[in-house]
Formats: C-alpha cells, sequence, structure tokens
C-alpha cells in the first residue's frame, strides 16, 4: 500500500499538486486518469523521489518515504518498479542487458542465474529470441515490454506505469494492459498507472482517482466511473466521439 | 548572479559524482568503455593534427631566422619548446574539449531527456556517479597519454618539414632537439593536461546532466560544454603556468 498525504507541488508560479491525498491498495492495478498537462506524471515522480515535493508525505507500507535520506531511499526503491512513458531503456545495452541491469547492480547472482531471471521475465511479457536486439530496432510496443520485464526483474513491491500503452494501438494497448494487471494480481504488487485512456480504465481500473487541474477530483472505480454525474469527470469520460455516441 | 548558482550547482553534484561506484565491476568495465570512446578513438585526430601543427612552427621558426648569427639547431630547440610547453597540453586540450566534451554532454543529456537517468535513478543507481566518475576518471588516465603522443607527432612533423623541404639538416635538428632539455617542462604538461581533462570531463558532464527538454536542449547542452569547458582550460592555463613555471 502507497500513501500520499497532502502533496504539494509547483514550479515557480504553476501550482501543480493541490493537496492530494490518495491511498493506493496492495495487489491492485490503481489508475490516475486525467487530461493532458493534469499533473499524472508529476505525482507519480513525486511519489517515487525524482520531484521533491513543497509539502506533504508518502508512505510505503506505513515508511515514511519523505522523512528517508538518500541511501534509506536508495534501499527502498530496489522494491520500486517503473515503466516510463517513453519506455527509458538504456540505448547503449541490448535487450538482455536492459533486463539483466538492476540485477547486476545490486544482486550477487551468477551469471547463469541472471541469465534465467531475464529470460523469465522476458517470457513473462511473451518476448522471446529478442535478447541480442537493441532498443532502436525495436518497435513501440516490444519496448514498452521490454521495459515492463526491467521493471519485474528485482521482483518488485511496488510498479509504478506511466502511461503504458501512450503511443500504442489498440489491440496493443490490451496487451500491455492485461500483462500489467496479471503481474499485479499475480504478485500481489501495489500497482500504480497513469492513463488517459478509457479503455485501460474500464478493463484493469480496480481503483480509479480523477486528477483535474491538479487536484484530487474523483475516486472510484471501473464499475462506477460510468454512473457518476460529475460534469468534469463526465466531460472527461464521454470526451470522445465514440464514447459520446456510446453514451446516447 | 547566475554564475554563482551554476557553480553551486556543479559542486553539489561533484559530491554525488565522486562518491563509492556501487559495484567496482561495472565502474572498471564502464571506464575501459570510455578510454576506448574518449580516448582510443581520438588518437588519429590528435596525430593528425600535431604532425602538421609541428611542421608549421618549424617552418616558421626556419624561415624567420636570417641572421648568420643563430644556429639552424634553433629550430629543433623552438619546435620542442613550442609543442611540449603550449601546442600540445592547451591547443589539443581544446580541441579535445571539442570532440570529447560535445560527445559526453550529448551522451548524459540525451539520457536525461529520454527518462534514462530517471530510470536510473528509481532502481536506486547513484547517476551521477555511474555516469559521470568512469568518464572523469578515463579522461584523466588517457588524456596525458593522447598529449605524449601528440608531442612526438609535432616534433616528428617538424623534423619532416625541415628534411623533406631541406630549410633544415637532420642533424641540426635533433641537435637543436636536444639542448638544455629539462624534464620539468614535460611533468609540467602533464600537470596541465590532467587538470585539463577534469575540466572537460566534469563541466560536459554537468551541462548534459541537467539538460531538461528535448533534442533541441541536447544541443544547447552541447554547445555550452564545449565553450565553457574551453574558457575554463583557457583561463586555468593561465593560473597553472604562473603556478608552475615561477
Ligand atoms: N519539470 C517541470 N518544470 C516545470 N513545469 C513542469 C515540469 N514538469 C511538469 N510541469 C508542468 O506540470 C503540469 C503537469 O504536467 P504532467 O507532465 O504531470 O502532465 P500529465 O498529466 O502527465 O500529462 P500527459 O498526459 O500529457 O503526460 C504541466 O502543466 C507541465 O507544464
Ligand atoms: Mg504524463
Amino acid at each position: 500500500m502507497i500513501e500520499a498525504r497532502e502533496l504539494n507541488k509547483a514550479f515557480g508560479e504553476h501550482h501543480v499538486l493541490k493537496n492530494i491525498s490518495c491511498i493506493f491498495e496492495q495487489g491492485k492495478a490503481n489508475l490516475i486518469i486525467g487530461e493532458s498537462g493534469s499533473g499524472k506524471t508529476v505525482l507519480m515522480k513525486c511519489l517515487v523521489g525524482l520531484y521533491e515535493v513543497d509539502s506533504g508525505k508518502v508512505f510505503y507500507d506505513n515508511r515514511n518515504f519523505s522523512e528517508m535520506d538518500f541511501e534509506q531511499r536508495k534501499t527502498l526503491r530496489q522494491e520500486i518498479g517503473m515503466l516510463f512513458q517513453g519506455g527509458a531503456l538504456f540505448d547503449y545495452m541490448n535487450v538482455e542487458e536492459n533486463v539483466m541491469f538492476p540485477l547486476d547492480m545490486f544482486t550477487t547472482r551468477t551469471k547463469e542465474d541472471k541469465l534465467d531471471r531475464a529470460n523469465f521475465v522476458l517470457k513473462r511479457v511473451n518476448l522471446e529470441n529478442v535478447n541480442r536486439l537493441m532498443p532502436s530496432e525495436l518497435s513501440g510496443g516490444m519496448r514498452k515490454r521490454v521495459a515492463i520485464a526491467r521493471a519485474i526483474s528485482m521482483n518488485p513491491k511496488y510498479l509504478f506505469c506511466d502511461e503504458p500503452n501512450s503511443g500504442l494501438d489498440p489491440q496493443t494497448s490490451g496487451v500491455i494492459d492485461k500483462l500489467i494487471k496479471e503481474i499485479t494480481d499475480e504478485y500481489g504488487i501495489t500497482t500504480i498507472v497513469n492513463t488517459h485512456d478509457m479503455n485501460s480504465v474500464l478493463s484493469i481500473g480496480d481503483t480509479v482517482a480523477f486528477i483535474y487541474n491538479g487536484e484530487l477530483w474523483w475516486r472510484g472505480n471501473k464499475d462506477t466511473i460510468l454512473q457518476t454525474d460529475d460534469k468534469e469527470l463526465n466531460n472527461f469520460v464521454f470526451g470522445t466521439e465514440l464514447t459520446s455516441r456510446l453514451k446516447q | 548572479m547566475k554564475v554563482f548558482t551554476d557553480i553551486g550547482e556543479y559542486l553539489i553534484l561533484m559530491r554525488k559524482v565522486f562518491s563509492k561506484p556501487q559495484k567496482r565491476i561495472i565502474f572498471w568495465e564502464r571506464m575501459l568503455n570510455e578510454i576506448q570512446g574518449l580516448g582510443i578513438e581520438s588518437i588519429g585526430i590528435v596525430a593528425f593534427i600535431s604532425a602538421f601543427m609541428g611542421a608549421v612552427v618549424a617552418i616558421q621558426t626556419a624561415y624567420n631566422i636570417d641572421s648568420p648569427w643563430i644556429p639552424l639547431s634553433m629550430v629543433g630547440f623552438t619546435t620542442r619548446q613550442s609543442v611540449v610547453l603550449e601546442f600540445s597540453p592547451t591547443v589539443i586540450s581544446l580541441i579535445l574539449a571539442g570532440k570529447v566534451g560535445s560527445r559526453i554532454a550529448s551522451e548524459i543529456g540525451t539520457m536525461r531527456v529520454t527518462e534514462q537517468i530517471d530510470a536510473l535513478e528509481i532502481m536506486g543507481v547513484n547517476s551521477a556517479n555511474y555516469l559521470i566518475f568512469p568518464k572523469v576518471v578515463a579522461s584523466m588516465l588517457i588524456n596525458p597519454v593522447l598529449i605524449v603522443l601528440s608531442m612526438w607527432m609535432g616534433i616528428l612533423g617538424g623534423w619532416m618539414a625541415m628534411v623533406s623541404f631541406g630549410l633544415v639538416s637532420s642533424n641540426d635538428y635533433v641537435d637543436g632537439l636536444r639542448v638544455d632539455f629539462e624534464g620539468y617542462t614535460v611533468f609540467y604538461a602533464i600537470t596541465k593536461t590532467i587538470v585539463f581533462a577534469y575540466i572537460i570531463s566534469t563541466v560536459s558532464g554537468f551541462y548534459g546532466y541537467r539538460t531538461s527538454g528535448g533534442a533541441l536542449e541536447v544541443g544547447q547542452a552541447s554547445t555550452k560544454a564545449v565553450v565553457v569547458s574551453s574558457i575554463m582550460i583557457i583561463l586555468f592555463n593561465l593560473i597553472l603556468t604562473q603556478l608552475l613555471l615561477t
């Protein structure tokens, strides 16, 4: 479980996160939705400490992350996996080296052991026989999957996914979503997913937090989201041609 | 004012850079890679420029000796002195600031804007240490080697020019090379080179590391890295010359 307590973050004059308090549950896919620029990425980066918050606290299973020093955070971060909006694969390493990187860095396992683990997680994301390819030789969907494999290679307790299916076609998006959900269930991970894709919300949204203008506007799940009569949320949910026609 | 905040940020970053690497073996691997990328790949250009510059220095000196009282061995002496004292350590370091500095800044800058640095941080890796430290150590080890190579090539270039254009005989040139040779001048040159290598790698690492935005900013960071390291080299050249030669 991850808990955010009254987080505030501003860039200069621009107050991006306004007093956000929210609980993200263990073993569930916790979705954060909101339109582009609403502050989803900033919120995620504040939760993992890539941005320092101006005020507020973050707890990882009751461990106060905000009060930890650099070394303590380093230790905790080995329990965190993160999938970045653009994949963020190391482009001077091939697929296998990318996936093995955290293991190389933080474990004393043997080479074969690490290779086994890498192959296992790559298989888990349905990638085989791509070990020697460089990131530049992969398609967008494959990069995302390698990034997921790298994020779960250390068996994380917490998984953060920033727009896992942006830039992918609907089918591939569906596959990635399903994968994230399965991994979450299988290992009881506390997973947080940023998205503005309603398909993802409806298929994997165990909990849903709607961010509007930097505020936590609404909380619910994939079932309650269609029944709400909150105006801003409805604008977001039924904002596209397809969804608004379906509603009618 | 901006200068002071920049210096402050630079010092803070350096504290992160110079800490114990997470895994020694990975550090060594990366450093050897950097020696290859930053050093070995510069051998060609260093040798080429040095030979031609040495030739030009020798030719100019030879043409400027018009008094019969000045021995022709003076040409070898002058070429040696200018190559060892100034040309190799300073001019070649400036060229390396362009070649190596832009490479370091754009590599690290690209990793920043594509969130690869965030990815390292989130894994619990000290990204500044992991990315910059091996480059600093590699530069400080390999640049002196390049500079010594440059000295040889410069002197050799001068010799070839003299002999092939028939300006000074080989014997006279070599005699000149031996006049009043002090080992201290080489020590001075190497010391300067090591300081310049430190400047190039840390300044470029700094500008790359704090890039934000996209491809455009990466280009700007790399230009900035080259300009600032060159200026710092020129400044420290004066300071070190004062300290070491007087
Ligand atoms: N490093 C930064 N410096 C200044 N402003 C920033 C920075 N990062 C984000 N912002 C601002 O914060 C706001 C929220 O950005 P954020 O990236 O969190 O949006 P988002 O919800 O993730 O959008 P998207 O769906 O497009 O990814 C934006 O207005 C952005 O301009
Ligand atoms: Mg975002």
